[in-house]
């Protein structure tokens, strides 16, 4: 099977900073893939560099067989290309609603957008309750919700998700990643995880990468991951 | 031709037209009818010498140039070699010796220009201070340029007071207008720091120009007195005499005098304990603040003590001009002065002398297109700051920071 | 009673002229955090484009209205275009540059586009054509000039259409989202580079509009009128709270009314001073203006 998003050897870095050396990784359709890492490993500028945020110095960006290095990252959300960046970075001073119809910006199609509004509210009932409310206003959890949210209502067909669980209550933690699942499922969308709480994000996904200090030292299937004594020593706490 | 050279030819002609769009309906639209002759002559020489300009560019990075910039480049990186290996003080000498005889040898207009210039210097290391080193953006420093001058307008018009007296006394009512504007914003940040200097600059320059009983209004002060010195003279036997320094020669010693005295005193607080103060809290106030550092009172200081030279450059101007009016004390002075700071290299001393004479003795160059001198001023400022941000000298850093290392 | 109800309403006129510049001044910080010297320059641009217009329509026999909207719409089009290609040339290239830079160019696209104008337009005074909007009617002991209509209902017809561009439409949400967080936008797919832009031209059409409202309060155009209106403009934007359009609107009528009163009861050489003494006061009391958004805590 083709890979949908492919990263080949990519370096980047900020000014003279190099941040990643050599990356390379696959994610293949309707797969969840995991990159888990410490601190400061890297993982947000990779998904960065891969919505050309950060340009790669090297190094090829594919996704659905072509390179998309250098174009403009406004220009991926139509192409189905999706972030939710660390920290979620919403609106604050957008209500929800206004939040979540600007996921939809590009599409014309306003009878669908609508539908799909009434899918994410579904999916997300506390959004419904708090529509009208500012997104600054929300809670962690909710501003979570709110920015995958977000990213649904422009209908992506693959998901860059950075660190949902970062800041939240481990019972919440365990909601977000069960909707992550769902959308997975449901919607047949591929999912690009970077987390630092490992426990988790490797029980969700097919395959993992490893990375440390700005190259992927490991990759593998989750399984695998899971009983490699490394990984379990340093990432898991045992 | 590459893709990078067709993009740069797209972007002159899409410029151009966009140009054009803008040039024709302010020359071309009349009551009499649509014009289009004027708007065209003047939009063909436009066009003629961008077009020069991107062929130059597009050469250039071809590489055609590369027969005189090579040389260029080599010559440059040799004369450095040679700058660096004399000692600083050495060029320091013969800069300063270079400045003594200048008078000496030159006529009335170059030395009018020079003494306008050391103004300007002054004021630009005294705004560095304010702006460079503790990083506050002071949109109204003229104020204090006009506080010195009026200062020592009125005393030496109504007291009779020597212009030697005075300038500390200037010196002083700048610093202390400097702590009564300093003392209200300092607590403001960023913008509204510089829209709130930019109002007290204007409060101050209204004031000037309607206090007619103190300040004569519009139509300003005249008769104020040259600086004056007691001279050993001869004639009957050894005396001294007070006399007038009126010559010009005698202003640019005064002027060069003062200019010498704000350098080394620049100079020295910017590597004091205060200064480095205020770089911390040029770099990051609240981090500066919880080192232990009294920002409030270092930023009030920061702020007098950029008056102090203003206040002094001010004095100077009374005396050399001998009339004062608020004319002389507008925003776009101030804009100057800011300009001659950025494009030198903020924080730099050689940077800002280098700035002044590049604002004030280049506009004079090009006296003959007196009509178009300000419009290429404007032109450069935006250029500048799109190719050469960090100005002509730009300040060295003390240390160097980790990223910037290997 | 009286003379402090026609000081109100002269207040309020001029009030309005200030907010169609603040609010260019206050769009343009939102977005880019820039105070964008060149606006005033705009809103001069406008004040000689329209009474170009207005000769030119005059002298080939359209009726006074049409004259007026004609050169209104013309005027406010000319503007925006003239702020795109000043984005352009002297803004966009600097996108990633410290922002005193980018303040240093302003400063600078300012200085042009002054001269420029002297050099298209000379430097002499350009008198308006008041005759086409002279005559003023009564109401309750007020004088009301026809002039005054027009300023009040033109400003007011603008700031509605701004309210509603700002807060109902697709681009306003972006306008919004974008000011809030250019690199989220942009991740939704807004391009950022165009809501610049945009939001120049729309700064620059309402600051050219209130070039011709000035033209006809004062009766001529200079080609250094921008400066004084400009940095009134924008102590009223940061009065209102900059970034906030609201804020600029009710910033610009309190530092008109404000003036008009300063000059009717105190001292009419010191009514300048008055407005930037209010606005200190006003920023002493109260850093982030009336409206009270945050600004970042960014300096140079």
């Amino acid at each position: 099977m083709e890979p949908v998003l492919e990263l080949k050897n990519v370096s980047a870095g900020y000014g003279r900073i190099q941040v990643l050396r050599d990356i390379s990784l696959k994610a293949f359709p309707g797969e969840i893939v995991c990159m888990i890492g410490a601190n400061g490993a890297g993982k947000s500028t990779t998904l960065m560099t891969i919505c050309n945020v950060v340009t790669a110095a090297r190094g090829d960006i594919l996704y659905r067989g072509n390179r998309i290095n250098g174009i403009k990252f406004s220009k991926l959300p139509p192409m189905g290309l999706c972030q939710v960046p660390e920290g979620r970075r919403i609106f604050p001073r957008l209500t929800v609603q206004e939040n979540l119809e600007l996921g939809a910006f590009f599409r014309k199609d306003s009878t669908r957008i609508q539908e799909d509004l009434d899918m994410v509210f579904d999916f997300f009932p506390i959004l419904r309750e708090r529509a009208n409310q500012k997104g600054g206003t929300l809670s962690g959890g909710e501003q979570q919700m709110l920015a995958i949210g977000r990213a649904l209502m422009s209908r992506p067909r693959v998901l860059l998700l950075d660190e949902p669980s970062l800041g939240l209550a481990p019972l919440l933690v365990g909601q977000i990643f069960n909707k992550i699942t769902e959308i997975n499922r449901q919607e047949g969308t591929t999912i690009l995880l970077v987390e630092q709480n490992a426990n988790v994000a490797l029980k969700v996904s097919r395959r993992g990468y490893v990375l440390e200090t700005g190259t992927v030292v490991m990759e593998d299937d989750v399984k695998n991951l899971l009983q490699n004594p490394d990984i379990r020593k340093a990432y898991l706490g045992e | 031709m590459t893709r990078g050279s067709s993009k740069a030819w797209i972007a002159l002609g899409v410029g151009l037209v966009w140009f054009y769009l803008i040039l024709w309906p302010l020359m071309g639209i009349t009551p009499e009818g649509l014009q289009f002759i004027p708007s065209l002559v003047v939009w063909l020489k436009v066009a003629a010498a961008a077009f020069v300009l991107v062929s130059l560019n597009q050469l250039r990075t071809a590489g055609a140039l590369a027969f005189i910039g090579k040389p260029t480049t080599a010559a440059w990186t040799e004369i450095r070699k040679i700058y660096k290996k004399v000692p600083v003080r050495v060029w320091i000498s013969v800069v300063f010796f270079l400045a003594l005889v200048f008078p000496l040898t030159t006529g009335r207009y170059e030395k009018d220009v020079v003494i306008n210039v050391m103004i300007y210097v002054c004021l630009g290391l005294g705004l560095n201070i304010v702006i460079g080193l503790a990083g506050l953006l002071d949109l109204g420093y003229i104020a204090f340029y006009g506080v010195g001058a009026y200062t020592y307008a009125l005393l030496s018009v109504h007291f009779q007071l020597s212009f030697w007296l005075c300038l500390p006394v200037a010196a002083v009512f700048a610093a202390v207008s400097g702590c009564i504007i300093g003392y209200p914003t300092l607590r403001m940040r960023g913008d509204y720091l510089a829209i709130v200097t930019l109002g007290f600059g204007e409060i101050v320059r209204l004031i000037l120009n309607n206090w007619m009983s103190l300040t004569n209004g519009p139509n300003g002060i005249l008769g104020i007195q040259p600086p004056g010195l007691y001279w050993p003279g001869f004639s009957s036997g050894l005396t001294l005499e007070y006399i007038w320094l009126k010559k010009l020669n005698y202003l640019y010693y005064v002027i060069l005098a003062l200019v010498v005295f704000t350098i080394i005193a620049v100079h020295r607080l910017n590597y004091s304990r205060i200064g480095r103060a205020w770089e911390a809290i040029r770099e990051d106030e609240t981090a500066a603040e919880l080192m232990g550092v009294n920002t409030f009172t270092l930023k009030l200081l920061a702020y007098a003590m950029g008056a102090v030279f203003g206040g002094l450059a001010g004095a100077f101007f009374a005396a050399r001009m001998r009339f004062v009016s608020p004319e002389s004390f507008t925003f776009l002075e101030s804009a100057m002065v800011l300009s001659m700071v950025i494009l030198g290299g903020m924080g730099s001393i050689p940077g800002v002398i280098l700035g002044a004479l590049a604002l004030i003795a280049l506009p004079e160059a090009f006296r003959g297109f007196e009509l178009y001198r300000m419009l290429a001023f404007g032109g450069a400022m935006v250029l500048m700051m799109i190719f050469r941000p960090s100005g002509f000298w730009p300040a060295k850093r003390m240390g160097q920071r980790s990223e910037e290392r290997g | 009673m009286d003379y402090f109800l026609q000081q109100l309403i002269n207040g309020l006129t001029l009030g309005g002229i200030y907010a169609l510049i603040a609010l260019g001044y206050t769009m343009v910080y939102g977005i880019i955090q820039l105070i964008n010297f060149a606006h005033g320059e705009f809103f001069a641009a406008g004040g000689y484009m329209g009474v170009i217009l207005l000769s030119y329509l005059a002298a080939s026999g359209a009726g006074p209205y049409v004259c007026l909207a004609g050169a209104l719409i013309l005027t406010m089009g000319y503007c925006a275009v003239l702020a795109m290609a000043v984005e352009k040339v002297a803004y966009k290239p600097l996108r990633h540059s410290s922002r005193l830079s980018v303040l240093i160019s302003a400063l600078g696209m300012s200085i042009f586009l002054q001269n420029g104008l002297m050099l298209t337009q000379g430097v002499y005074d350009k008198a308006y054509p008041t005759q086409m909007t002279q005559g003023s009617f009564q109401v309750a002991g007020l004088y009301i000039s026809y002039m005054q209509v027009i300023i009040v209902a033109v400003t007011g017809i603008l700031l509605v259409a701004l309210n509603a561009l700002v807060f109902k439409t697709r681009i306003g949400k972006a306008m919004r989202a974008s000011a809030q967080d250019k690199i989220m936008s942009g991740l939704v797919g807004i391009d950022s580079d165009r809501i610049i832009s945009l939001t120049f031209a729309i700064g620059a059409g309402l600051a050219a509009a209130a070039g011709i409202m000035v033209g006809f309060y004062y009766g001529s155009v200079h080609y250094g009128m921008g400066f004084v209106p400009g940095i009134k403009a924008f102590a009223a934007a940061v009065l209102g709270g900059i970034g906030n359009v609201t804020g600029a609107m009710i910033g610009g009528a309190l530092i008109g009314i404000i003036e008009v009163f300063a000059a009717g009861y105190l001292s009419s050489e010191y009514k300048d001073v008055f407005a930037f003494v209010i606005l200190i006061a006003v920023l002493y009391f109260r850093p982030t203006g009336i409206m009270g958004e945050n600004v970042d805590d960014t300096r140079v």
